[in-house]
């Protein structure tokens, strides 16, 4: 099916399972352990042996010698292969780094060999027996010491974020030197670790030239791809499943060492093989979100209306590696005649930098937003009127193109109503509650809205049920339920009638889970796998597919009505489909919008932070799920309170790796930093987006947070930190004096 | 084992969490980290709950493990399951058996008077507070951020307990 008119009325818009809050269909397997993950999988291939990867213990180098000859005769070890019994593989599509084979290390923790055994204690400890001999060579490990090699650079994350290497509309800098009043400050965000709950896990099984994998990843069809590509086999040969993941958050939409080393392994071996990379290797070893360093310089009129606006960024990745694209909100948030964007990649020997939830967005607006704070206190505004006063209901780059929908300042009023903004004192530091400094902040959330092409397959039985069927993964986001519920609303039966199948490379593909894309394509693609179903029933039952109705698990067309299940025969009945997409996305800005409320308590003594209270009014389509949903977007509030208040990998300068590489070191926010969390869903259907007339909310909920967690520090304290993450002992020497 | 006997041979080194989940092929309690640092293989041993990636399993002999498995099943959810479902109180589901075998667990401790860093009066009993929740569910991490649901589910099991 292929859309490229907006939606008119269409089934979905009955909303009798579609926009209800039910409860997930997954809930009682994974609140009972039953929902089964990568590892887990005892039942799929017999006779499994036990994989682990051991890691580089340089940043930059390439390996002398690797002595196996304990390691091998260790008890219970199957086999042992090493980078240096093979070329460097070749690297997916995806990917940026090598990710085994040869001799040359790029990064600390790139995976240099394989041990299986009979059990996992086993192979652990024959791993540590592999002897290794590293020649170590300089490398570029530091951000700052490396910009004035950076080059301009253009990227697309990928994600629905993406800037050309420099961009200007107007002239910024006569605009800004005139402009009364100004602001010019540099920011600093530092490398975030994805962290999620299941470390990347593989058990791979080979029968004859063809192999399965079960695994972890968001996207099944790029995973499968890149790993034939990897190991130089057609994909036909490969079988990709995946269809419970521990988390993602980006971490997981490519091709890892797990799969690649269980693939190798388990031929080496002739046995298949399960691994799992270990939490200590998974910070150095995968990918991170890289750090930034980003000027903004913003120019105002005395009435506060932007002039000149510019937004420059500079990160770091490997080579052929690709630019945080944190300038990308910039160029559509707000008005403002006179623009720059520019983003300057340097070559770095640090990890892979890549996607992470919100690529470019989250960071840039962990910047972007406390700009904009900062020149509405320069001006003497209030920060939600400022932000009201610059809103442009056009692209600012290309004047005359539309949003499809914009309501960023119903977002902000209503927020500041249902938040008490009015409560907040203008002057920071004007709020005292014992030995708590308090505070408010508020940002806006901006994140594009992307649209996928997504394949399914749905099968009617005799018996009235459904089930559908696609390469879709469920990281969390609630898949399986909204694809059910839109399949129930499209057939016109029960939820309980709907079984949904995922994961699996065998199934169509989808749009998979990344870039907030998954749940509106997805279910577009169930949608039109549903319009053809639907046709073939109204063919086999023999009535005019335009006048029937799909209701209650009964097909009703005039004076007919007939159960549903009678169409399926006793073979069943078969559709498939897929939605792509015109040029609606074009035409129109697709963007969503949210305003971020929250309220914290600063510790007058000890400088330290905690969140109070959070607010996050979102527009973003038709919510297909509001409990699904308003989870994602807590979700994302929280990972936005880490950004602000504790996550950073720090980098060892010397040698080159993140030193806080688990979850020990690596702080992410627990129970005791998270209060209760207020999400508001604007009404909104975007029927330019898709017949689901929906947007993602999965990343806006992180964008813009941490900007508000620290303009809430500021109005708490006075104190401007402009270096993330915001720890105590930033504050300590700057806070007002105790009383 | 979940009510029944078990005899396993395992290496010295195999954990409790591994004789679980690779011996026993339970493996709703999850392996996040295998460091004590994230929560997720949280299990109860007698009663109390422990990581069991930080435990030995040759260190249980003769205990009483009680695991997610133990807890309820689809179609006979143990009523914190079931309040996590209705809060929806888990995402992507990897942390979850640990949460909900950690709540469970918690709220006899806190009927037990063993008091936190978050209770005031360590001489009284200690009150059944979103504060004292969110302090004694600090060990068990989701990277997924369902902790305002979290605490919404327990809190509701604990009122129906009171």
């Amino acid at each position: 099916m292929k859309f490229d008119t907006p939606a008119t009325t269409n089934p979905i818009d009955q909303l009798k399972v579609v926009g209800k809050p039910v409860d997930r269909i997954d809930g009682p397997l994974k609140t009972t352990g039953m929902a089964p993950y990568a590892y887990e999988r005892h039942d799929v291939a017999p006779d499994q042996a036990y994989g682990h990867v051991l890691g580089a213990g340089i940043g930059k180098g390439r390996i002398a010698a690797m002595d196996t000859a304990v390691a091998k005769a260790a008890p219970g070890v199957l086999a042992v292969l090493t980078t240096l019994d093979m070329p460097r593989l070749e690297k997916g599509q995806m990917n940026t780094a090598f990710l085994f084979g040869g001799a040359d290390i790029q990064h600390y923790h790139q995976a240099i060999a394989v041990v299986v055994a009979e059990t996992f204690e086993q192979a652990r400890d024959a791993a540590a027996m592999i002897q290794v001999r590293y020649v170590r060579e300089p490398g570029r490990f530091d951000l700052a010491a490396e910009a004035p090699n950076a080059k301009l650079t253009s990227a697309d994350s990928g994600e629905g974020s993406g800037a050309a290497h420099e961009e200007r509309i107007g002239d910024f800098e006569a605009a800004f030197a005139q402009a009364p009043v100004t602001l010019d400050a540099t920011y600093t965000t530092p490398d975030e670790s994805h962290a999620m709950m299941e470390p990347h896990a593989t058990i791979a099984a080979w029968e004859g030239d063809r192999l399965t994998v079960w695994t972890s990843n968001q996207m099944v069809a790029w995973g499968r791809r890149d790993l034939a590509k990897t190991l130089g086999i057609p994909a036909e040969k490969v079988r990709l499943d995946s269809p419970f993941v521990g988390g993602g958050f980006g971490g997981k939409l490519f091709l890892r060492a797990d799969a690649v080393l269980a693939a190798l392994g388990a031929r080496t071996a002739g046995r298949p093989v399960k691994l799992a990379l270990a939490r200590p290797l998974m910070a150095n070893n995968t990918t991170h979100r890289p750090a930034t360093i980003q000027r903004i310089r913003i120019g105002a009129g005395r009435d506060g209306r932007i002039t000149a606006i510019a937004h420059e960024s500079l990160s770091g990745d490997l080579p052929d590696g690709q630019p945080e694209t944190a300038v990308s909100q910039t160029k559509l948030l707000y008005a403002g005649a006179n623009r720059l964007t520019a983003m300057r990649l340097a070559v770095l020997d640090l990890p892979e930098g890549n996607a992470m939830r919100a690529p470019g967005e989250a960071p840039g607006l962990m910047t972007l937003e406390v700009a904009m704070d900062e020149m509405a206190e320069r001006l003497e505004m209030d920060p939600v009127e400022f932000r009201i006063l610059n809103d442009t209901q056009e692209d600012p780059e290309h004047p005359g193109r539309r949003f499809s929908q914009r309501q960023l300042v119903r977002c902000l009023r209503e927020g500041a109503e249902r938040f008490g903004w009015n409560r907040r004192a203008a002057k920071p530091g004007g709020h005292r509650e014992g030995r708590w400094l308090v505070g408010m902040g508020v940002a806006a959330g901006f994140r594009n809205n992307l649209v996928m092409a997504s394949g399914a397959r749905v099968r009617l039985d005799g018996g009235g049920g459904v089930t559908v069927e696609t390469d879709m993964t469920d990281i969390g986001t609630g898949s399986y339920t909204i694809i059910a519920q839109t399949a129930a609303e499209m057939m016109g039966v029960p939820l309980e009638k709907v079984a949904v199948r995922l994961g699996d490379s065998s199934f169509p593909v989808s749009a998979g889970s990344g870039g907030q894309w998954g749940g509106n394509s997805s279910t577009a693609g169930v949608y039109a796998a549903c319009m053809k179903l639907r046709e073939a029933v109204a063919q086999r039952l023999g009535v005019n597919s335009a006048e029937a109705s799909f209701v209650d698990g009964e097909v009703r067309a005039g004076n007919r009505v007939a159960p549903l299940g009678q169409a399926a025969g006793v073979d069943g009945l078969v559709a498939e489909d897929r939605i792509e997409y015109g040029d609606l996305a074009k035409r129109y800005q697709q963007s969503t919008f949210a305003g971020h409320f929250v309220e914290v308590g600063v510790d007058a003594a000890t400088g330290e932070t905690r969140v109070r209270r959070m607010l996050a009014v979102c527009a973003a389509g038709r919510i297909l799920n509001p409990k699904s949903a308003r989870s994602q977007v807590i979700g994302a509030m929280t990972m936005g309170v880490g950004a602000a208040l504790m996550e950073e990998l720090a980098v060892d300068k010397r040698h080159g790796f993140f030193v806080n590489h688990d979850l020990a070191g690596y702080e992410v926010p627990v129970h005791a930093d998270i209060p209760h969390q207020d999400v508001v869903f604007l009404d909104e259907v975007d029927p330019i987006s898709s017949p689901m007339k929906a947007k993602g909310v999965g990343e806006l909920g992180i964008c813009g947070v941490g900007a508000a967690v620290a303009n809430a520090i500021h109005n708490a304290t006075g104190v401007r930190v402009r270096d993330y993450p915001i720890t105590l002992d930033k504050l300590l020497d700057r806070l007002p004096e105790v009383a | 084992m979940n009510g029944e006997v078990r005899d396993l041979a395992v290496d010295t080194r195999t954990t409790l969490l591994d004789a679980l989940r690779e011996h026993l092929q339970l493996t709703g309690s999850k392996k996040g980290c295998d460091h004590g640092q994230c929560g997720a293989c949280t299990v109860m041993v007698d009663g109390r709950r422990i990581y069991s990636c930080l435990t030995l399993a040759v260190m249980h002999e003769g205990d009483e493990v009680t695991t997610i498995e133990g807890l309820g099943q689809p179609g006979n959810l143990h009523p914190m399951q079931a309040a996590f479902v209705k809060h929806d109180g888990y995402q992507c589901g990897y942390c979850t058996p640990g949460q909900i075998c950690a709540s469970v667990a918690m709220l006899e401790e806190i009927k037990a008077g063993m008091p936190s860093h978050a209770t005031a009066d360590l001489t009284a009993a200690p009150r059944l507070t979103p504060e004292e929740i969110r302090e004694r569910m600090s060990g068990n991490i989701c990277r997924c951020g369902a902790y305002s649901n979290i605490v919404d589910a327990i809190t509701e099991v604990a009122g129906r307990q009171a």
